[in-house]
């Protein structure tokens, strides 16, 4: 069922890899270009993005309504540059669009926008909307069949780490568990600090993956920044008949950029000139 | 209200599979019709209303036509921003259905007075916002709405508000264009929603003063019917707004301005409605629209205050 004839979800882990280094060459461009926040919240989704964008989403980028496509929801809409890059790299639109990430007229605004953007299947910005909204999008799925194969389609939301302080999240959590919406997966890019600082610090989530649970969702814990293990979860997912799945991964803010990891700065701060030479020198030796 | 809205609701839903009804954890005794005859299409959100608005914008951009339903603010000012950003913005065809618009639901207090909604969503972009004034605009309204794409708000009243229109026939009931219940040239009386009644039953007092008022329903809010404003304030002697809603920000002020803006359009102006504090005296929908000045009484004693001394003795002297 998962394949058409514009499907490249045979895509090896070695150019999963590969995609993720060129989502993180054009982030550190894209924001310095743009003197933009938020690098580290696109770096830390790389490796994730590229696993759903060529080995586990199902589209079509010369359809991008297609009906039956997968959903994909950036609930986590300040990392839109990491996003719209894997979008160019899939062939939504040319990737030299990305240079005009936050420019005067272009289509990509700093927060994930639908409007004029291929591919975009909903704008987010304000945190706490994406799990609804994907939610929404799994239950009007057209229901037959069983297991991954239970609806028309799937969807996937990527959330943050700091949007879970959001009552809305929760909200659709419930939601999400008592219709049994197996063809939703959320994953969460838990990389542990949020915008004020660390989330432990913060609004503690932990324990997380117990919440999840007891919430009613079929939890998988993983390195986020290992292509297999992402592949492997989303893979497998949905992880319990009846149940929607919620992939925690462990990730690291900035992850690539060794200046950057792990760095609250980076939140906010975009790279200047020396800073981007560095950056992409450490990329393209990778 | 409700009860045109449901039976409409489940009418239409026979014919058209894309409406999907999805709920806050209320309409005991109104939403069981729907959820009896489409449970598939039925949806109890529970007490969420930011994900009942959130998901059914999710719906809606995969095909759906969703109605969400819920009382007074809980469908609107508790999810302003699931309204702006997922609904509005993604122009998703989800129809928000608010019951008790205005003082409805009476001595619950004022966390359930709906007072001002209009001014809140009428900012949307892409929100149509409409108020039918009895049932059975309440109707007309909820077809109409369901063949408008995109988002839209419907303020209904809460239950027995009394027919004012007498004829189905010679409705021709169309979002954005206003109705008019009773022609007039001494001034013009524009109701929208739960107030459509009252301003109806002032017209045939001032009718026994000899006073010919005519009497517009502005069952949509926006986008607002700009020509039936401004042939009032041409043809008529003066424009009076009438809602159950704060008088900052809903009809009285969109029709403000448009007569602001217009040229020559000088003439007496008033908006009728709820003063802008909290409504917190208790007691049923009639005694806080009396306190309000809303009631029939009260809306002719601001039309003798605020209209007939800017018209001048001679014109109105039977209603001094």
């Amino acid at each position: 069922m998962y394949s058409t004839d514009n499907d490249t979800l045979d895509a090896s882990l070695d150019d999963c890899r590969a995609l993720a280094l060129r989502i993180r060459r054009h982030v550190v461009r894209m924001t310095h270009r743009a003197k933009s926040s938020h690098v580290g919240s696109s770096l830390s989704m790389a490796d994730l993005l590229a696993v759903l964008y060529s080995r586990v989403l199902r589209l079509d980028p010369s359809r991008p309504d297609w009906p039956d496509r997968d959903r994909f929801i950036l609930s986590k809409g300040h990392a839109a540059a990491a996003a719209y890059a894997v979008l160019a790299e899939r062939g939504f639109f040319p990737v030299a669009a990305l240079d005009t990430f936050y420019q005067d007229g272009s289509a990509l605004a700093g927060h994930i926008t639908h409007t004029g953007v291929p591919g975009v299947d909903a704008s987010t910005g304000s945190l706490g909307h994406g799990l609804g909204l994907a939610c929404g999008m799994a239950l009007a799925a057209t229901p037959g069949g069983h297991g991954r194969d239970a609806r028309s389609y799937r969807v996937f939301a990527l959330l943050s780490d700091g949007e879970c302080d959001e009552g809305s999240i929760w909200e659709a959590a419930l939601f999400a568990a008592h219709e049994g919406l197996e063809n939703l997966v959320a994953i969460v890019d838990y990389n542990k600090i949020q915008s004020l600082g660390r989330v432990e610090d913060v609004m503690p989530l932990e324990p997380f993956a117990e919440k999840w649970r007891a919430f009613g969702w079929a939890v998988r814990e993983i390195d986020g920044h290992d292509v297999a293990a992402i592949a492997a979860a989303l893979k497998a997912a949905p992880f319990a008949a009846g149940r929607p799945s919620c992939v925690i991964a462990h990730t690291v803010k900035g992850k690539g950029v060794s200046f950057m990891e792990d760095k609250l700065l980076w939140h906010y701060r975009p790279p200047d000139e020396q800073e981007l030479r560095l950056a992409l020198a450490e990329l393209e030796a990778l | 209200m409700r009860p045109a809205f449901i039976r409409t609701l489940v009418e239409l839903a026979d014919s058209d599979p894309r409406i999907n009804l999805v709920v806050g954890d209320l309409g005991f005794g109104v939403v069981e019709p729907f959820a009896a005859k489409f449970p598939s299409r039925f949806v109890n959100a529970g007490v969420a209303e930011q994900n009942m608005t959130t998901l059914a914008a999710g719906m809606a951009l995969c095909g759906k036509v969703v109605f969400t339903y819920s009382i007074a603010n809980f469908p609107t000012l508790r999810c302003l921003e699931q309204i702006r950003n997922d609904v509005c913005y993604h122009r998703a065809a989800v129809k928000i259905v608010s019951v008790g618009g205005g003082l409805g639901y009476g001595a619950l207090g004022v966390s359930h007075h709906a007072t001002e909604d209009l001014a809140v969503l009428r900012a949307l972009p892409n929100l149509t916002v409409v108020a039918p004034g009895d049932p059975l605009e309440a109707e007309l309204a909820t077809r109409a709405i369901v063949d408008a794409p995109g988002p839209c708000y419907l303020r209904l009243g809460k239950s027995g508000e009394p027919r004012v229109h007498p004829a189905r026939a010679a409705l021709d009931f169309r979002l954005g264009k206003a109705l008019t219940v009773l022609d007039g040239h001494d001034l013009t009386l524009i109701a929208t929603g739960t107030m459509l009644a009252t301003a109806v039953q002032v017209a045939e007092r001032l009718a026994g003063d000899g006073i010919q008022a005519r009497v517009l329903s502005m069952h949509t809010v926006k986008p607002l019917d700009t020509e039936a404003v401004l042939a009032a304030a041409r043809e008529t002697a003066a424009v009076v707004t009438l809602e159950e809603h704060s008088i900052i920000g809903g009809l009285g002020s969109a029709v403000a301005e448009v007569l602001a803006e217009s040229d020559g359009a000088r003439v007496p102006f008033k908006r009728l409605g709820v003063p802008p504090s909290f409504t917190s005296l208790v007691g049923s929908q009639e005694y806080l629209k009396a306190a309000y000045g809303l009631s029939i009484e009260g809306v002719l004693n601001s039309l003798r205050e605020s209209i007939w001394p800017r018209l001048g003795q001679r014109a109105f002297a039977a209603a001094l």
